[in-house]
């Protein structure tokens, strides 16, 4: 078995775990304050693993529940930019002709714009919450994954197995999805592996800028933020959550990575 | 060749119009609207005033009329005038532009002059300590939350070692100083930007590098050099590196759209006075017209390096500008 598959898979795990299961791993209420003297802006110790930050509030905590915003946006969000890549790929790549000429100057577009500034747009004028979040890395994300269903579909539909499909009159939207697609999905994974990682990345710097989720509620970009504002008096407020944030995001690209190499008979043979 | 860059240039036009578009329209279908942003809580301003804020502003015309009063004026290069201050956009841009070209343009310099070097080496010295020790930076560096690295930078090199500053580009001191000591201290206060806006880009391109240049090195040209006896070290500069360069310098025009997303984070985090903060002020300000200035103009920087990384390409590799003639 990959290693690297098994140290992100062992990673990844252990977040999801704490993410799930947050009350029961957070040593304290996430929301509490504690605005007493000598509460707020605590340096890690035994009781606040990972001090508190600027109203008393535990980070630890806070890190366990904002573990599933990273998680839900990162997963969220590739799923539906898969379900938009992998259909819109599948069309264009299996009918070729017009629709795949329109479907690639929709990826071309997709590919020039400022895609982080049309996201902070987006984001202020819909509202920060989580929901747009997702919503828009999604939609915005979607343009590779196309790309690459589309480039196996030109080289699967010529295959005989799809033909035969053809022949026997079975519907095109069957012939795609059931017969095509589970054959192309191997560059698929890996690419969407890594998107997760990706999709984290653009989250946890939206919430930092104060476009992402909304304090009290609490996430690692957003304490990040609060980490800005004393970074002089309390490191761990900076140090904690971008660790947490690296780890997550590194343990995606070495599944992603790992998942290449067992699915890429090219690199299989050269190792 | 001129055929294809001429094709590639005009197919700019159309896409900054779609693109446009598509922002004016996200921009206006969105609730809330800049005369309640700015006047929403203020119970002194009365209705007919913010009427007139909005009409004074064409804020109160269906989307399209405006899109279209938008167009017009863009085609003379006027981009209206700030919701927040009543400047012309225009100014207001061209006042933060050169601060974000100095950043971005050292910071490009700066990505090239590291990420090459260590691709090189890396290649060479495959499998080697330093490639292996280089390989996981790199994996590090893709995975790294580059304004928390900015965060690192500031807590480390600001706070705690003290030898950079942490905010701004020209404070108010400079003023008093002479050529050199004011071009000093610029370079002083751009160190720290630069070192976190050219961090995710040297990754890929040190990765790129290295793949390019292994790609060259099992060219026959390469064991022909190698065959009639030619020192290693010339194999590698002349035969190897120019070649694998090529590939490199294509990539070039695609580091831009990465810079111009970063300019958004890092110009925010540094207080850098360039076109990025300003566009990110301008979306918490509800200030259409600047957000649509500072978006066309991402927008162009964007299409141009994709421009520019297609037109290197094909003058490099003959295939692309003939692939429509078969």
């Amino acid at each position: 078995m990959n290693k690297r598959i098994i140290f992100g898979v062992t990673i990844v795990s252990m977040m999801a775990l704490a993410a799930i299961f947050a009350p029961l791993v957070a040593t304290c209420d996430p929301l509490a304050m504690d605005l007493s003297p000598g509460a707020r802006l605590q340096a890690p110790s035994p009781e606040h693993l990972f001090g508190t930050d600027n109203l008393g509030r535990d980070v630890f905590s806070r890190m366990v529940y904002g573990a599933r915003i990273s998680l839900s946006v990162g997963f969220i969000a590739v799923f539906i930019s898969l379900a938009i890549g992998i259909f819109l790929g599948g069309l264009s790549g299996y009918y070729g002709g017009w629709v795949d000429g329109v479907i690639m100057r929709l990826v071309e577009v997709m590919y020039c714009f400022p895609t982080f500034f049309l996201i902070m747009m987006v984001i202020a004028f819909l509202g920060p919450n989580i929901v747009n979040v997702m919503v828009v890395i999604g939609l915005t994300s979607w343009a590779g994954l196309c790309r690459l269903v589309r480039a196996e579909f030109l080289t699967l539909r010529e295959r005989d197995f799809v033909h035969s499909a053809g022949v026997q009159g079975v519907p095109d939207m069957r012939i795609i999805f059931r017969h095509v697609l589970p054959n192309a999905m191997a560059p698929v994974y890996v690419s969407a592996t890594l998107s997760v990682g990706a999709a984290i990345l653009v989250e946890s710097a939206l919430s930092f800028l104060g476009l992402g989720v909304q304090i009290p509620a609490p996430s690692w970009g957003n304490i990040l933020t609060a980490g800005k504002n004393y970074i002089d008096y309390a490191w761990w407020l900076t140090l904690f959550p971008g660790l947490a944030i690296l780890i997550t995001v590194l343990s995606f690209n070495l599944i992603g990575e790992g998942l290449r190499e067992i699915l890429d008979p090219k690199l299989r043979e050269r190792r | 060749m001129r055929r294809y860059v001429i094709k590639r240039l005009l197919l700019i036009i159309p896409m900054l119009i779609g693109i446009s578009f598509i922002m004016f329209v996200v921009m206006h279908f969105a609730p809330g609207d800049p005369a309640s942003i700015r006047y929403g809580l203020n119970p002194e301003v009365s209705g007919s005033a913010r009427a007139n804020f909005s009409r004074m502003y064409d804020l109160d015309r269906p989307v399209l009329t405006q899109y279209a009063l938008w167009m017009r004026r863009f085609l003379s290069l006027d981009f209206g005038r700030s919701l927040t201050d009543d400047r012309p956009v225009t100014s207001k841009i061209l006042a933060r532009l050169p601060a974000t070209i100095l950043l971005q343009g050292v910071s490009l310099l700066v990505i090239f002059c590291v990420a090459i070097p260590i691709g090189i080496v890396s290649a060479v010295r495959r499998n080697s300590l330093f490639d292996r020790v280089m390989t996981i930076l790199v994996f590090i560096g893709y995975a790294m939350p580059t304004f928390w690295l900015a965060l690192l930078l500031i807590l480390l090199f600001g706070f705690k070692l003290q030898w950079f500053p942490i905010s701004g580009m020209s404070p108010w001191y400079t003023a008093y100083l002479d050529g050199f000591a004011r071009f000093k201290d610029l370079i002083w206060h751009l160190v720290l930007p630069v070192a976190a806006t050219a961090f995710g880009a040297l990754a890929a391109l040190s990765r790129y590098s290295r793949s390019s240049m292994i790609e060259a090195m099992g060219e026959n040209y390469v064991l022909t050099a190698r065959a009639k006896g030619l020192p290693e070290k010339r194999v590698i500069m002349a035969h190897v590196l120019r070649n694998a360069l090529l590939p490199i310098v294509t990539i070039m025009g695609l580091t831009l759209p990465g810079l111009v997303s970063g300019s958004f984070i890092f110009e925010t985090i540094f207080a850098w006075p360039g076109m990025g903060r300003l566009g990110y002020e301008a979306i918490m300000n509800y200030d259409y017209p600047v957000v649509m200035g500072v978006g066309v103009i991402a927008t162009f920087l964007t299409l141009l390096g994709i421009f520019l990384s297609d037109v290197l390409y094909a003058f490099v590799d003959p295939r692309i500008r003939f692939e429509k003639r078969e």
